[in-house]
């Protein structure tokens, strides 16, 4: 069995944070492990501007806010990074198995660092009737759709629930040429930042409706429409589209963590064995990726000063 | 004529109301700081924005390369600027900021690159 000082699983902006500044705490023996074949993880999708402007001081895109720290991994030579590299086991002892093309591999760590990032609550989640026709996504999923893989899911969206990714994917789809019917929220305000309502909705004429709900998906193999209820009032009427988006909210990844019968401790970046960390979105989801990079280097130091506890 | 706009220059969200009389600003009020009155200003008569995409490849490991103009373009403009962005086919490696169309649209901003691609 593989023996490190540090492992970091998760190559996103907290992981790359947190190995960055683990190496800089006087950790010399850092392994960083990554799913996909790239580092950035989330920010590769996230094209629109707004990232940085806390720790950069400028207005950065999120693959722009990846490379920082991408260039700088890379010059880390202690820093050693596996990409496509899935762990899918960790126990108390701190073993970590993780899976790469054509091996499986078992690690032993002195610590870790979990920047496992977070995921998207589903329709099934908040529990929309209707049919289970084809043109369904998470609002996340479609970003990568569009941004990464080059795909236009639909051409006219109804989007449920007005937080940031529901915002910012109606201004995408809008300017790809689709019609956005509708953004509905069934709060009385939006979870979003006003300058995506403003510029994201406001700007293309794209209707918001608060305190309305999606109370039906109607469609055989593809959607068709939608019905759209008023929660104080009852009132309903239908949207015709061939595609919804749900954006109602992210769940830190915490599987692994669990896997071990480890808790997440009330104090930050902390769990409750020691030399077990957890950072960014795993640990709570944050608004903006300036603090992810500013409390994942705490997890850094932390790490480092339990290493240097233990001699 | 009264227009209501939402200032962004904070999250404060300042609710602004402003009359405009012929395409220009005459009074703002509503705001909370100077920055509100800049604001409104920039957005009634002159808005600009960024605009980020991202564009298709050829014969490159990733299949679409994030693009963003290099500064803020006409916010009435930003539908056509897209139709230009959709044409290109990248088929050569680029920088993160590497120019990709300089003098984009003739606006006087350049279209770049924003993420490494080889």
């Amino acid at each position: 069995m593989d023996k490190r000082d540090l492992v970091v699983v998760g190559a996103g902006p907290a992981g790359m944070a947190a190995a960055i500044s683990a190496y800089e705490s006087g950790v010399k023996d850092i392994l960083l492990l990554e799913r996909d074949q790239y580092l950035g993880g989330i920010l590769n999708q996230c094209i629109h501007p707004g990232f940085g402007l806390h720790h950069f001081k400028e207005d950065l895109t999120g693959p722009e806010y990846a490379d920082r720290f991408m260039k700088k991994i890379q010059t880390l030579p202690e820093i050693e990074i596996s990409l496509r590299s899935f762990a899918v086991n960790l126990t108390r002892e701190k073993v970590l198995i993780y899976l790469r093309p054509g091996e499986m591999k078992e690690i032993k760590a002195k610590a870790l660092i979990m920047a496992t990032g977070c995921r998207e609550r589903t329709r099934e989640m908040v529990h929309i009737p209707g049919a289970r026709p084809a043109g369904i996504y998470p609002a996340g999923l479609a970003q990568k759709m569009i941004n990464i893989e080059g795909w236009l899911p639909g051409k006219e969206m109804v989007i449920v629930g007005s937080g940031d990714i529901g915002l910012i994917m109606a201004r995408r789809f809008t300017l790809e040429g689709a019609k956005v019917k509708a953004v509905v929220e069934i709060q009385k305000e939006t979870r979003g930042l006003i300058r995506n309502v403003v510029q994201c909705l406001e700007d293309f004429d794209i209707p918001l409706y608060f305190r309305h709900q999606i109370s039906k998906i109607y469609g055989k193999d593809r959607v068709e429409k939608v019905e759209v209820t008023a929660v104080d009032t009852g009132t309903k009427f239908e949207l015709t589209c061939d595609t919804v988006l749900i954006s109602v909210g992210l769940i830190p990844e915490n599987e692994l963590i669990e896997m071990a019968g480890v808790e997440i401790a009330g104090e930050i970046n902390r769990t409750s064995l020691p030399g077990l960390f957890v950072c960014g979105n795993s640990y709570k989801v944050y608004d903006l990726v300036d603090w992810v990079t500013r409390d994942s280097a705490r997890a850094g130091e932390m790490a480092a000063a339990y290493l240097r506890d233990l001699g | 004529m009264i227009k209501k706009i939402t200032c962004i220059e904070c999250p404060q969200g300042c609710r602004l109301e402003v009359d405009v009389e012929g395409g220009y600003v005459v009074k703002v009020t509503g705001n909370k700081c100077e920055k509100g009155e800049v604001y409104a200003k920039q957005e009634i008569e002159n808005p600009m924005r960024i605009l980020t995409s991202s564009v298709l490849t050829k014969g490159l490991k990733i299949i679409m390369v994030p693009v963003r103009t290099s500064r803020p373009i006409p916010k009435a403009r930003l539908l056509i600027a897209m139709e230009e962005v959709k044409k290109i086919l990248l088929d050569h490696p680029v920088r993160v900021g590497e120019i990709i169309i300089p003098d984009f649209l003739g606006l006087g901003v350049d279209l770049i690159s924003t993420r490494d691609a080889i």
